[in-house]
């Protein structure tokens, strides 16, 4: 039975004395300190080789890029979260543009309620992002209530808005900083791109299981 | 031999060293995963620290090995996190057909999974009408071929893509042949993504548990990986129990050693955290998340102080890219789910010396290995350790099949070998004796296996003893 | 650590056996600079072949011997990366904890492969008396790995201008030796050398060099069984022949 297993995988564990393995005194060698002006080259850098297409809006105007995309990419649904930080900005500007546009897709109930038109009709997913990391060129996301963790899955596209504001050099960096350790969401991620493999002969294909395009739009 | 291999290896080597093809494939395939990880660890003293730090976290957390298990099962179950123990393969895939049984499904889909394939969770599952469906590209194109991985990172390493098309075509209903990589991928994302729809229960490994937050951490580059941890309402983790580290902080130097070693990449596409299944007010991610924890001979290899250093690692499998046994036989040949340098080891001391020791002896100790590991595991030391247990005497046995090599003829050779190096009249006396050979010693034994290859080799009439003295060189 | 008036010089099995030339040559090079050479008659094995095998109780017995026979302090020479490597990484690990570990710690201390204690220690420099040739390097395994050799041997090669020194396409990959994987694993082994064997061809020298007899003794054999007029020599031979032994 397993709580018999557990107890012998203990009693096993506890007869060796593992408390006389040698740990080195060894730190992890230190990153070097980046500002954020490199910060923000370096994620655009790394991300662009990596397929996402990256687009810097200010603050104010980031909408009117994603709307530009969006006629551009031809979308006719997007997903989004209403109670999300950009939910309100998203239907503001939706209301106030009179033109066509894809149609504001809420994700306002649980997937088992939409999960057909999820992974066949929707186009692109929008979500925000928590921050992002330089020196591998990913985003860092924290799925919530309001913006559920297969936004950035299933729909064939994933738009990201990121604060530049928010973009650390290194991962470790961000861990510290936001104080992962002292709160982890039920689901943290970090993106760096398209979905992609290699698996046949080395031949890089980008979108398989996961997105086939990533948008981020970075808001200075 | 004493031994009686519970597989032919030397009949695995002999087929695989003549196919041309899969010998073209590995090279061409060990060049391109050598070149990638050279190009992003580009500052060599920095990839040694690195490496360094990585021996000591992972050296950390076995030193603490026992309550770290602990905190991790305390602070997974805290969040929702369904923790289960299984000492052999067998009860850990009993609790995974557990589990899917009581959802009433008969199919899973898969993430890759190294301790899966140890287990032979599928063909458990099929055994017991359960289907396993793997999503990863390169597991889903063997597991249609009926195929077992041959690489721990790239599983279907082997495979051109001439015969990934004739796979496609045969096996999946109205398939068209095509050789192009791009169709083939979305032909295989059409197929799965019906799956992933569909699927109420999916499996997956552990790249790095957490203990500090109870998270378990994966990278991929596909999404399947997230398709099958998010979309379904079930997910079943597994893993050994050696993948635990203390610390948060403990895995972002691991997580570049990993994919860096691994497939040469700064960062996978998605580095998925998972810390609790669904809360009460989120929308999506599985209701339920199980976490099996499996023992299977890592308790007892903890247990020597040498030999432990089996578990420093992170299945990263860029010994088996360094390795220049594994590039000319491939993985299939090691007749284990672990191959390469890491196989090598691990095998013998899961399964037994008796069953699988045959496996340290295919190595030239070359040390291309450990130079590359991302986390210092010494693994020509290990092998060398592992060829004298094979040989050791006594009742208590470090490594199961411990002494089951020991034979008259082997035993006499090297006490014969040692009294000729002792005694410095009987080491005159065989240089003496080699000398008078020359190139005409009878091929019995292991002269005829040189001689295969190799011409006699000649030894000299007089040996250097001999033409130091006649030098004058000074004896003291 | 300056340059010594004495050195012990250990031959290794190998060359003591099948490339005696070598190892005088070796010797030669050394003394030539005005350093004394000692050849302890009592020397044999440094207990290699043994160990590898997992006849870890016999290598050690034959690396108590080498121990005791090398007993002043002067540096031990070796004309091997992997018998250098047995002694000076291997000995410390196999006694600790014993009473030998000291002795085992200051034998190691006192290890050079030969071509590092020429380039670092005598800081030789040779004039090139020899006829063009092209010739490759094959990079012996323990010489790289474990005694960082292959920068000085390199280095030496460096200093002869009638050398062209092409490099192999894998220089760095196991020739397939491994002492009795040779022969515990002769298919595999086969290949590997086959493979070295087809890059030292593809380079067009007429000679491949290298600093360790066992990776010569396993090429050389395995070019002569395909029938190859390609030479394969120790660096210390190669050298010799070059200076002072072209004279002769």
């Amino acid at each position: 039975m397993s709580s018999g297993a557990r107890e012998r995988i203990f009693a096993r564990l506890h007869a060796t004395d593992t408390g006389t393995i040698e740990v080195p005194k060894v730190d992890v060698p230190p990153l070097a300190a980046s500002g954020k002006e490199e910060n923000l080259e370096r994620l655009q850098q790394l991300m662009t080789a990596m397929r996402t297409e990256v687009h810097l809006t200010d603050r104010g105007s980031w909408t009117d890029r994603l709307v530009e995309l969006a006629a551009e990419k031809q979308w006719k649904s997007l997903l989004y979260g209403p109670d999300s930080p950009i939910g309100s900005e998203l239907t503001a500007a939706w209301d106030s543009i009179g033109k066509a546009l894809p149609e504001l897709v809420p994700y306002d109930g649980t997937v088992d309620t939409f999960k057909e038109r999820l992974f066949s009709s929707i186009d692109a997913g929008i979500t925000g992002a928590k921050g992002a990391v330089a020196d591998t060129g990913a985003i860092i996301l924290w799925p919530t209530p309001a913006e559920p963790r297969l936004m950035s899955l299933v729909p064939p596209v994933h738009i990201a808005v990121l604060d530049a504001d928010r973009i650390y050099g290194s991962f470790a960096e961000a861990m510290e900083a936001d104080g992962w350790a002292k709160q982890m969401p039920t689901n943290a991620l970090l993106i760096s791109g398209p979905s992609k493999t290699a698996d046949i002969e080395f031949t890089l294909v980008f979108g398989v299981h996961g997105p086939k395009e990533m948008v981020v739009i970075i808001r200075k | 031999m004493a031994t009686a291999p519970s597989f032919d290896f030397d009949g695995n080597v002999d087929r695989a060293l003549a196919d041309g093809q899969l010998r073209t494939n590995l090279r061409r395939a060990m060049d391109i995963l050598v070149e990638k990880r050279r190009a992003v660890f580009d500052d060599t003293e920095n990839l040694q620290a690195l490496r360094s730090a990585g021996n000591a976290i992972k050296r950390r957390a076995l030193s603490k090995l026992p309550q770290l298990l602990e905190k991790l099962e305390k602070n997974c179950e805290k969040n929702g996190i369904r923790v289960h123990w299984a000492e052999e393969t067998q009860e850990a895939n009993r609790i995974v057909l557990d589990i899917v049984r009581s959802h009433g499904v008969a199919e899973v889909v898969k993430g890759k999974s190294m301790v899966s394939e140890e287990m032979h969770l599928n063909r458990y599952l099929a055994d017991h009408d359960v289907e396993a469906l793997e999503t990863d590209l390169g597991e889903f194109i063997i597991q249609l071929n009926g195929e077992t991985p041959s690489h721990i990172i790239v599983p279907a390493i082997h495979k051109n893509k001439d015969e990934v098309a004739d796979i496609f075509h045969e096996k999946i209903p109205d398939t068209p042949y095509t050789e192009d990589v791009e169709a083939l991928t979305a032909i295989a994302r059409k197929v799965l993504r019906k799956r992933f729809a569909a699927a109420k229960v999916g499996v997956s490994g552990v790249n790095f548990a957490v203990a500090e937050t109870g998270t378990l951490l994966l990278v991929e580059n596909e999404g399947n990986g997230r398709m099958c941890t998010t979309a379904p309402d079930v997910h079943v983790a597994v893993m050994g129990l050696e993948k635990v580290v203390e610390k948060l902080s403990d895995v972002p130097p691991l997580l570049r050693l990993l994919t860096g070693s691994a497939t040469g990449q700064l960062i996978t596409t998605y580095v998925n955290m998972i810390t609790s299944p669904r809360k009460e007010a989120e929308k999506d991610g599985p209701k339920e998340v199980h976490l099996v924890i499996l023992d299977n001979g890592r308790s007892r290899i903890l247990a020597d102080p040498e030999l432990r250093q089996t578990l420093l690692c992170i299945r990263c499998g860029t010994c088996l890219n360094h390795c220049p046994v594994y590039l000319r036989i491939g993985g299939h040949a090691y007749g284990h789910v672990y191959p390469g340098p890491i196989g090598k080891i691990l095998t013998p001391q899961m399964e037994g010396l008796d069953r699988a020791g045959v496996l340290a002896l295919a190595s030239s100790l070359c040390g291309a290995c450990a130079e590359v590991c991302p986390v210092k595991i010494p693994i020509p030391s290990l092998i060398r350790r592992l060829r004298a247990e094979s040989y050791a005497g006594g009742d208590k046995k470090a490594v199961p099949g411990g002494g089951c090599s020991r034979n008259l003829t082997e035993t006499m050779i090297w006490k014969g070998w040692e009294l000729v190096n002792l005694m410095p009249t009987a080491n005159r006396l065989s240089l003496k004796a080699a000398g008078l050979l020359g190139g005409r010693a009878p091929k019995i034994g292991p002269l005829r296996k040189w001689t295969c290859t190799r011409t006699s080799p000649v030894f000299a009439r007089e040996s250097l003893h001999e033409r130091t003295k006649k030098e004058g060189v000074k004896d003291e | 650590m300056r340059k010594p008036d004495k050195v012990y010089f250990f031959g290794t099995c190998l060359i003591d056996m099948a490339f005696p030339e070598a190892g005088m040559a070796a010797i030669r090079l050394i003394q030539k600079e005005g350093v004394e050479v000692i050849f302890p008659r009592q020397q044999s094995c440094c207990g290699q072949p043994a160990y590898n095998s997992g006849f870890m109780e016999e290598a050690a017995a034959v690396a108590r011997k080498q121990i005791r026979v090398f007993e002043r302090p002067y540096p031990i020479v070796v004309p091997s990366g992997s018998c250098a490597g047995m002694m000076k990484l291997h000995y410390p690990e196999m006694f600790a904890g014993t009473s030998m570990a000291s002795a085992a710690h200051h034998f190691a201390e006192r290890v050079f492969e030969w071509s590092s204690f020429l380039v670092r220690m005598l800081q030789v420099r040779y004039r090139d008396l020899g006829a063009p040739v092209k010739a490759t390097w094959h990079s012996s395994c323990h010489a790289m790995r474990e005694m960082g050799a292959v920068t000085d041997a390199k280095s030496l090669i460096g200093q002869f201008e009638n050398v062209e020194l092409v490099p192999l396409q894998r220089e760095e990959e196991c020739c397939g030796f491994g002492g009795t994987f040779s022969v515990k694993q002769p298919a595999i082994s086969a290949a590997m050398v086959n493979d070295k064997i087809d890059d030292i061809v593809n380079t067009g020298a007429s000679t491949v060099l290298a600093g360790d007899c066992g990776c010569l003794l396993n090429i050389n054999g395995a070019m002569a069984h395909r029938g190859l007029a390609i030479e394969g020599k120790h660096l210390a031979e190669f050298i010799w022949e070059r200076t002072d032994g072209n004279r002769t």
